[in-house]
């Protein structure tokens, strides 16, 4: 995975093609899981339904992934199911990259999750970037107190995130063919941020 | 890129004799206009005019070609002329030994194709020449070094540690209207008009090198090449503090894009996140740049960020206090030990916390002992000082009133006055003697800006803020560029 080798952390997960296999995958890695639908033109999979939460037995991860299935499209060409843990974190932050016409690339760091276009704070730099940069993208958030001690979730790994960013700015420098990204969400499992849900768009 | 250089700024900047061509007759022309500030600001270099019509104009000697001309004498040219005429001007310019022009004339870029390919052209032929052309369409330049005033509107401001580059001649104007009213002095300030040869990352680059100047302000609406002014801005801006207003910041907004990091990623947000990584100083509005500026060429660079508020009366404290709350700075707690040496010296209804609020108990010396005690404290960084100037305008009211002198009205009104102005004084002082910044701000210093203590702050070469809420932000911008320059190593 393009962004995986410059450190962005994301969850354990198992690539299978049948309902069944899924139900293994799940009972290996432990529930409760997630499924979702993957392929190489699939973006989106939240807004689309192609994500299932929470799925606590291998009753309901078959199920799942039989409807999975069911609603690819002849778009959307060759699938596949994607099984993971079902990460549970209550705060949901957003990151990556973009090709801005006069600035060229840039990373980004923002709050919300799936929510990050209403909640609108975000923090943009140029890529590369530092680390100093990147602890201020952090700092440049106004919602400073999500990232504190919240809600018996310790504080956000500063450091984790700066992780993020800076793998993130690396990942673009590497591969000039990279021209958006998303980690979206990227949730906050025992302070630590895990790419749930990854896109990148390649030229 | 290649005649943009130190002797073509210099040329530009400190010329020794300059050159106005298309000096024109009538008092309201461009060509009589930048010959009338030229000559009325001061400047000590020779003067020289071309037009068509010879003869004589504010008692320079007008000839009709630059054939007529001495060599190797004049350094700059201010063009008038119109844009058709101005390419065999600068053949001619260069061959007199002239190596940098100010080109006020329209008709390039700014009307279309046309005069886009006549722009190009310009550019074209100041670099074979080895000129520096600065403009077309630009107001004019202006040095205080050399009391260069070569522009065709008013005013000229007070020397200062302030440069100025703008690609709205207007704005130029504005900071400077600001330099004259605070008395925070220009070093150089020039309008980039439609900055064909010089842009604003060349200003900026010579001012980083400049002696005379501390601080570089500048006004841009376009950046047409964003890596390049990134890198090269960041450059100057590790040198010298470079303050920053952008004009069209909520044009273009959100756009549609397939991620949702292209979607939030606004013009703007980019351009605030540049200017956050380049160490720029960015301002949301014209006087709060200016103030920044002034406040950087003025001001000691804070070692921290607690600060401590001195108000005569409550409220200006308060709400003072509510601005570091919201800012990058931190209300200091007052210091167990410094509590204590203010009440040896302030009766008991003082606040005892900060703000330092010292309801009205002050007596004839207090305030400079007050200010002394607060700014040389270890664990104090930065004082905002509110409430001068109260004491001067009571005396301004008995001044005109009609008991005054009697009644023993002149002699209060005196010492009103002189103790505003020692107040002021103190505060300044203090500033220079622990290094560390002293803001003073009160609305007098626009409402009344003949009051004693405002007049004070000025005289001892400081702005007056006209708010606390203003102050603040200043200061808000001094500290965090040097957080900024302290915690950010490029790894």
């Amino acid at each position: 995975m393009r962004l995986a080798a410059h450190g962005i952390p994301f969850p354990a997960e198992r690539v299978v093609t049948t309902a069944s296999e899924a139900a293994e995958a799940a009972a290996t890695l432990g529930y409760p899981v997630v499924v979702k639908l993957g392929g190489d033109t699939i973006a989106h999979k939240t807004e689309r339904g192609l994500v299932r939460l929470r799925l606590g037995d291998a009753a309901a991860v078959h199920e799942a992934a039989t409807s999975l299935l069911a609603a690819a499209t002849p778009d959307d060409g060759a699938v596949h199911l994607l099984v993971a843990p079902m990460l549970s974190g209550q705060r949901e932050l957003i990151a990556g990259l973009h090709h801005d016409a006069q600035f060229g690339m840039t990373v980004m760091l923002g709050v919300g999750g799936i929510l990050a276009e209403a909640v609108a704070d975000v923090a943009f730099r140029l890529v590369p970037v530092s680390r100093g940069d990147a602890a201020s993208m952090i700092d440049d958030l106004a919602t400073q107190k999500l990232l504190g001690p919240f809600r018996g979730e310790p504080a956000v790994d500063r450091e984790a995130l700066v992780d993020v960013i800076v793998g993130l700015s690396a990942a673009a420098v590497a591969d000039p063919s990279i021209v958006a990204a998303d980690l979206n969400p990227l949730i906050v499992v025992a302070g630590r941020p895990v790419a749930v849900d990854a896109l990148v768009e390649v030229a | 890129m290649g005649a943009v250089n130190a002797e073509g700024f210099r040329a530009l900047f400190e010329p020794r004799a300059v050159l106005v061509a298309g000096v024109s007759t009538h008092p309201g022309k461009f060509g009589f206009v930048s010959l009338h500030n030229l000559l009325a600001s001061g400047y000590a270099g020779g003067v020289y005019g071309t037009s068509r019509e010879v003869g004589e104009v504010l008692g320079i000697p007008i000839v009709a070609s630059v054939e007529d001309l001495p060599d190797g004498v004049i350094d700059l040219v201010f063009v008038c002329t119109p844009a058709a005429a101005n390419a065999d001007l600068l053949r001619a310019c260069a061959g007199k030994g002239i190596r940098a022009a100010f080109l006020a004339s329209a008709g390039y870029a700014e009307v279309g194709e046309e005069g886009k390919a006549l722009q190009d052209e310009l550019v074209a032929l100041a670099e074979e020449l080895g000129m520096l052309v600065a403009g077309p369409n630009g107001q004019g330049v202006v040095s205080t070094p050399a009391q260069l005033c070569a522009q065709i509107v008013a005013p000229y401001p007070p020397a200062g540690g302030i440069a100025i580059a703008s690609q709205s001649g207007n704005f130029i104007s504005s900071f400077m209207n600001y330099s004259v009213q605070t008395g925070v002095g220009v070093s150089r300030a020039v309008s980039a008009g439609n900055a064909a040869q010089v842009t604003i990352p060349d200003y900026l680059e010579f001012f980083a090198t400049d002696p005379v100047t501390t601080v570089a302000l500048a006004y841009v609406e376009g950046v047409p090449d964003g890596r390049v002014f990134y890198e090269r801005t960041r450059a100057v801006a590790a040198r010298k503090p470079v303050v920053l207003v952008k004009g069209g910041a909520t044009a273009g907004g959100q756009r549609a894009a397939a991620s949702h990091t292209g979607s939030l990623a606004s013009d703007d947000r980019v351009f605030d996140g540049m200017c956050r990584q380049a160490g720029i100083t960015r301002a949301a509005t014209i006087e709060e740049a200016f103030e920044a500026a002034a406040t950087f060429a003025t001001q000691p660079w804070p070692r921290g960020n607690r600060v401590v508020v001195l108000t005569t009366a409550g409220g200006w404290g308060v709400v003072a206090a509510d601005a570091i709350t919201r800012s990058s700075l931190t209300l200091a707690p007052l210091p167990d030990d410094l509590r204590e040496a203010l009440d040896g010296c302030l009766p008991p209804r003082w606040s005892r916390n900060n703000p330092v609020d010292l309801a009205g108990a002050e007596t004839r010396d207090t305030i400079p002992e007050v200010i002394d005690l607060i700014v040389g404290h270890p664990e104090v960084d930065a004082v905002v000082y509110l409430g001068l100037g109260i004491q001067s305008n009571q005396a301004a009211l008995m001044r005109g009133g009609p008991f005054y002198p009697d009644h023993g009205l002149e002699r209060i009104v005196l010492y009103h006055e002189r103790q505003d102005a020692r107040f002021a004084q103190a505060a300044a002082d203090a500033s220079e003697r622990y290094d560390k910044p002293v803001l003073t701000a009160t609305e007098l210093a626009v409402t009344h800006p003949d009051n004693a203590g405002p007049v004070a702050v000025r005289a001892s070469g400081r702005i007056c803020y006209p708010t606390a809420n203003r102050a603040v932000t200043a200061l808000d911008h001094l500290w965090r560029h040097v957080r900024n320059r302290q915690s950010d190593p490029k790894e």
